[in-house]
Formats: structure tokens, sequence, C-alpha cells
């Protein structure tokens, strides 16, 4: 089957990049450098996405924890799902956060009010589902088959791969998301258009609705005489 | 000292759980709001490529771009309906977004 050759393909990716000849173990100590720099910067940007006075302060530090979390993609091998992340996220939803924070004059002072009164509650919630992923997460155990999975096979990269796969097995998931993007931009158009008065205006259905008996005269007009 | 899936698994719940807590605290400012349900989202897709890359199987990498389009979309909608709703109110303060209950 194509698309399990590819998914081999991109283990193929993985392993190359973790193994490369006889330095593997650098290479393993690489990848611990780079995840111990990302991180920590990924979960302080985060927490100070949450708790910065000024909104313009808070769409910075989003941006700053997605291009650490594109980094740590890289890291995993899905290059292609980091350079989306940058391109969509940091180029436009980011982007887009930050005109409608400037565009809207807001007093955000006094939206900060009810900070400090829910902070215990805010805490204990917090609390409650990171005990609940720290659970999850200790619970977990390497299932048999992953292992099977993951031997190296083919060579292709990950954007082929996952276009292989996207193009195929989740065509009909592809076409709902286009049909998703395609319904967001028509509501986002329609929500924002402004018609002002006095300005005129293409009527398409006029146009369309014209027929010969209201769009065409037809006169005698005599011989030598005009109209 | 390698890095492992659990690492990545802990570092999601670790983003998972600011989001959350950054929606309670930040109650009254849906900017902020939208914000951490990004940051939820990321941590979301951090799962889904880390489980992708150690089972070497592509189908988190897909359904990771599946949720990066609907989040993308969530955010064009909230934030036209924002400025629509700054337009007719003047104000976005959630607490006076009260208008459509019963």
């Amino acid at each position: 089957m194509r698309v399990g050759a590819s998914s081999g393909g991109f283990a193929a990716t993985v392993s190359r990049t973790r193994e490369k000849g006889s330095d593997e173990g650098l290479t393993m100590q690489a990848d611990a450098v780079f995840f111990w720099i990302f991180a920590p910067i990924l979960v302080a940007s985060a927490f100070a996405v949450i708790l910065a006075r000024n909104p313009v302060q808070s769409v910075l530090f989003l941006i700053l924890a997605f291009v650490c979390a594109a980094g740590l993609f890289l890291l995993m091998g899905a290059e292609f799902l980091a350079m989306i992340l940058v391109v969509v996220y940091v180029g436009a939803v980011a982007v887009l956060f930050l005109f409608v924070v400037m565009l809207l004059d807001v007093d955000f002072a006094r939206m900060r009010q009810g900070f400090v009164q829910y902070l215990p509650q805010g805490l204990v919630i917090a609390f409650c589902v990171g005990l609940e992923l720290v659970y999850v997460v200790l619970g977990f155990g390497p299932s048999p088959r992953a292992a099977v999975a993951a031997t190296p096979s083919g060579t292709l990269s990950n954007t082929a791969a996952l276009g292989e796969v996207l193009y195929t097995r989740y065509f009909y998931f592809f076409q709902a998301a286009g049909m998703i993007l395609l319904t967001a931009m028509i509501g986002a158009i329609v929500l924002t258009i402004q018609h002002k008065a006095g300005v005129k205006r293409q009527d398409v259905g006029a146009q369309v609705g014209r027929t010969p008996e209201t769009a065409v005269e037809v006169r005698k007009v005599p011989s030598r005489a005009g109209i | 000292m390698g890095v492992d899936l659990s690492n990545y698994l802990t570092l999601a719940a670790i983003v998972f759980t600011i989001g959350i807590a950054g929606i309670i605290l930040n109650h009254k400012n849906i900017i902020i709001i939208l914000m951490s349900v990004e940051l939820i989202l990321l941590s979301v897709n951090i799962n889904l490529v880390a489980f992708s890359a150690y089972s070497g199987d592509l189908t988190g990498q897909a359904f990771a771009l599946f949720i990066l389009t609907v989040a993308a979309a969530e955010t064009a909608i909230g934030l036209a309906i924002l400025v629509a709703y700054y337009r007719n109110r003047g104000s976005i303060a959630v607490e006076d977004i009260n208008s459509l209950k019963g």
C-alpha cells in the first residue's frame, strides 16, 4: 500500500536524523540541547501570554510561543508543519490578532479588574487539569506495535510523504478543510463589510434581470426626419 | 540524555494547563481568551506530532494540519465577530455581552 510505504519513509527520515553513522550519541545530545532551549522558552512565553498587562505584549509572546513550537516540530521531524506554523500562524493569525488589538480602542485596564479575585479559582482548576494530565502521562506505556511501525524504509521527504497521505487516504477531510476555510472567509467578510450610503454600487440582480421589454425601445423613425 | 515521547507529552500538558488557567484568569478580556484557546490547540498539535514521530505514522501530522486549518478559521471568525460587535456597541467587555440571554 502506498500510504504505508510513505509513512515508512517518514520514519526513515526521522531515524536518519537520529542516527547519522557513528555519532549517534552526539545527535541525541543535540536533540536534547535544542529541546531544553525551546521548551522552557515555550512555557515562559505561554505564561507571559496570559499574564501580560498589555494585549500587544500578549500577541508578541504568542508569536514567540509559536516560533518555539515550530522549532520543536522541526526537532520531531515534522518539517512541513513547522513551516506552516511559522507562515500561517506567525504570518497571518498573529498579525490578525495584532490588527484587532490595535484597531479596537478598548480600555484594557478595566478588563484586568477581576484578575486577582479569580486567581485562586484559576489556580485550582489549572491544578486539577494539570494533575489529570500528569496522571495520563505517567500511565502511558509504549505499545509493541509502535516499535514495529518505526522501521525505516524508503526515502521520501516529510512534505512529500504528508502530501501522499493527505491526497489519498484523507482526501475528503482535506476537501472539508478547504470548505471550512471558504466558509470562514465568507463569514468574516459578511460580518465586517460596511455599506456606506451615497456610494453607487453594482446591482447584479437588476443587471441580469433586464429583459428586451424593459431595456430596448423600438421606435418607428420616419425617413429623412429623425427622432 | 535523549529526548523521548514523555518529554513532549509533559510539555504539551504544561502548555494546555497554562491555556486553561489563562481562560479563567482573563475571563473579562475576550482577546486573551482567544489567545488561550490558540495555546490549547498548539499543545494538542504538539501531542499529535509527538505521537506521529514516535510511532512513525503520518496520521498525527495530517490531523495536526486539519487542526491548524480549523483554528485559523475559528480565529478569523472570532475576530470578525469582535470587530462587528465593537462597531455596534463600542465595547468588547465580556460582561457587557449579555443581550442574547433568554
